[in-house]
């Protein structure tokens, strides 16, 4: 503030007048300042607000069900008793499911950009990446309900019956709604994710690391898998937490495929249910206050789970970024 | 021995190069799948009616999503008046004004609240916007969508206002122009294509949702007069239609996916364009 004052005080004439007009300009200053303080600290309103409102309206639920509420499997909206299991399971299923599909199948991706592509393709193939980043949740589940729903009743299903149909979790009738359609839709909207974050986590890598793996004898796959990767280790980490996080809390896509049945089962085929999918089905035709706040306990459960995930991903990308990622 | 794993480790070099490609190539085609396959479904379905007419009752054939497209555009128009201006301010407060400590907190802050679940900012914005005056309304919907907004404009406003260099901001000073004068006549307009390029990415984003307005802006089968009534919106439409059991309605939420579609790959794609070209990177 002082610099942007001193040169108005050596032109400006000298008497009240100056001392007013200094008086004003330090105040715009001031009024900018608290001004644009008071937007940024809304930001912190807008976020503990929300907490609050979500643990206030819950209380019902909370003081009767207590920490039973994790440990029902029971969902009963007219007889007003809600457990969080058959949700929570189906939640974490779904989304785990698919990252074991989109981790091998982005990061692989991500080396071809970073570590194979010429520079221009890769950044080419990167914007696409991010366009279907874009693409909308509810397309996803349009396109699930249209092609993956009859492909998964037809094809992957019956293929998966005959080869691996002795383990229990293909066990079961397919309906081709169910845990394992909800995973392959979630797995083609986490991997652009994967992808977009891996390679500019790989690019940081610093050239001599190839060169010198490079130069001892190793192959490019070695240099690559051995030393490159490891080396990236933390920043790939960060965005596989950045997938999880948008995956557990993915709502249309999983709603429109997952069969909405809130029971916990085996089966990848049988139908399930996700905490988001139970509120976007649920939430509007709540039966009662009890039931309403059963569905806002779990939207605060989802809440903390996302929350705590997006921040220990933006401390892993963080600390890549600053080069420290190979401790 | 020496030899044959020599063999080995070129044979493995050249399987593992290929299937990152391989994966490479997979989900890149993935995108053009999804744009094909809608064209394929929705275009044949795009016709005048398609834009001028409203929803016929359920289970007859024809009519149009005029009321959602419009419903649409109402709700961004919000989501703008909310979200922007919030974002833009504490984005000017990042960069220009913040301090070490309580610039952390709300950066980070405004990094999860970007990952808050659609859903649940849906949530928050019935408690906010639908329980005290006991209905849906566009304003409820446009609510959601403008907190929605706010990270990514932050986040926006906050890279590009950085990449105007400090010479800029001393020159304005060196002529005697106070530290807010310099801020709002010289750094903000010099940034200000990448920032408006930016809010135009954050309300690309929520165009798109769905989760949030569910039990906010609810849909409707008619127009919604004024701001407090429930309102149609084109996401909203996708997920009734699809989920219908009507084959005509089938047919239109491809057209309606497809109109969608179109219009965040195209805004995403003319915001990208120019930021690549000033070489900063948001989101």
């Amino acid at each position: 503030m002082s610099t942007a004052t001193t040169p108005i005080e050596h032109a400006a004439p000298p008497g009240s007048r100056l001392r007013a007009l200094l008086h004003r300009l330090r105040g715009g200053d001031e009024v900018a300042h608290l001004v644009t303080l008071t937007f940024a600290a809304l930001i912190l309103l807008i976020t503990s607000l929300l907490v609050f409102e979500l643990w206030m309206r819950s209380s019902p639920t909370r003081s009767k069900f207590g920490f039973g509420f994790f440990g029902s499997s029971v969902w009963d909206p007219i007889g007003g008793d809600f457990g969080a299991v058959p949700f929570i399971y189906g939640t974490l299923i779904t989304s785990i499911l698919a990252l074991l599909i989109a981790v091998p199948l982005g990061l692989a991706a991500a080396i071809f950009l970073a570590e194979l592509a010429p520079r221009k393709m890769s950044d080419t193939i990167a914007f696409l990446i991010d366009l279907l980043a874009a693409v909308p949740s509810v397309i996803y589940g349009l396109l699930g309900i249209f092609i993956v729903v009859p492909m998964m009743r037809t094809m992957i299903g019956p293929a998966l019956k005959r080869t691996l149909g002795f383990l229990p979790i293909f066990k079961g009738p397919n309906y081709g709604v169910g845990f394992l359609t909800a995973s392959i839709v979630l797995t083609i909207m986490v991997v652009p994710f994967i992808i977009s974050v891996s390679r500019e986590v790989l690019l940081t890598v610093p050239r001599d690391q190839r060169e010198a793996a490079l130069g001892l004898g190793a192959t490019r796959w070695e240099a690559t898998w051995k030393v490159v990767v490891p080396w990236a280790r933390t920043g790939i980490m960060g965005s596989i937490f950045l997938a999880l996080a948008r995956a557990l809390g993915e709502t249309m896509a999983v709603t429109m495929v997952i069969g909405n049945d809130p029971r916990v089962r085996q089966s990848l085929f049988a139908p399930g249910y996700t905490i988001a999918a139970v509120i976007a089905n649920e939430f509007n035709e709540a039966t009662s206050d009890l039931h309403r706040s059963a569905l806002l306990e779990l939207g605060l459960i989802l809440f903390l789970i996302t929350f705590i995930l997006n921040g220990m991903a933006r401390l892993l990308i963080v600390a890549t970024g600053r080069g420290g990622g190979h401790s | 021995m020496s030899r044959a794993l020599l063999i080995w480790r070129k044979f493995l070099n050249v399987v593992m190069l290929t299937l990152t490609g391989v994966a490479a190539f997979l989900v890149v085609s993935v995108l053009f799948l999804i744009l094909g396959y809608f064209i394929w479904n929705g275009g044949s379905s795009l016709n005048l009616d398609f834009f001028l007419k409203l929803p016929r009752p359920e289970g007859e054939v024809g009519g149009g999503v005029a009321n959602a497209i419009v419903g649409s555009l109402k709700l961004l128009l919000l989501a703008a008046i909310i979200g922007l201006p919030i974002g833009l301010l504490a984005g000017v407060y990042l960069a220009e004004f913040g301090g070490k400590t309580f610039s952390f907190l709300v950066r980070y802050t405004t990094d999860l609240l970007n990952g808050v679940p659609s859903i649940v900012i849906g949530m928050f914005a019935y408690s906010l916007a639908v329980v005290p005056v006991k209905h849906y309304s566009a304003l409820a919907g446009g609510a959601a969508l403008g907190l929605m907004v706010i990270p990514i404009t932050v986040r926006a406003t906050e890279e590009f206002l950085r990449a105007i260099p400090d010479s800029l901001r001393e020159g304005a000073m060196a002529i005697g122009a106070s530290k807010w004068r310099t801020i709002a006549t010289v750094v903000i307009p010099a940034a200000s294509g990448g920032i408006i390029t930016g809010m135009l990415l954050a309300l690309a984003r929520v165009a798109g949702e769905t989760a949030p307005l569910i039990f906010t802006a609810l849909g409707n089968q008619y127009w919604s007069p004024g701001w407090n009534q429930p309102i149609s919106a084109l996401p909203l439409i996708v997920y009734n239609y699809a989920i219908s059991p009507y084959d005509d309605w089938h047919r239109q939420a491809w057209a309606a996916g497809l109109v969608l579609l179109t219009l965040v790959l195209l805004a995403n794609l003319g915001c990208r364009v120019v930021i690549n070209r000033k070489g900063v990177r948001s989101v």
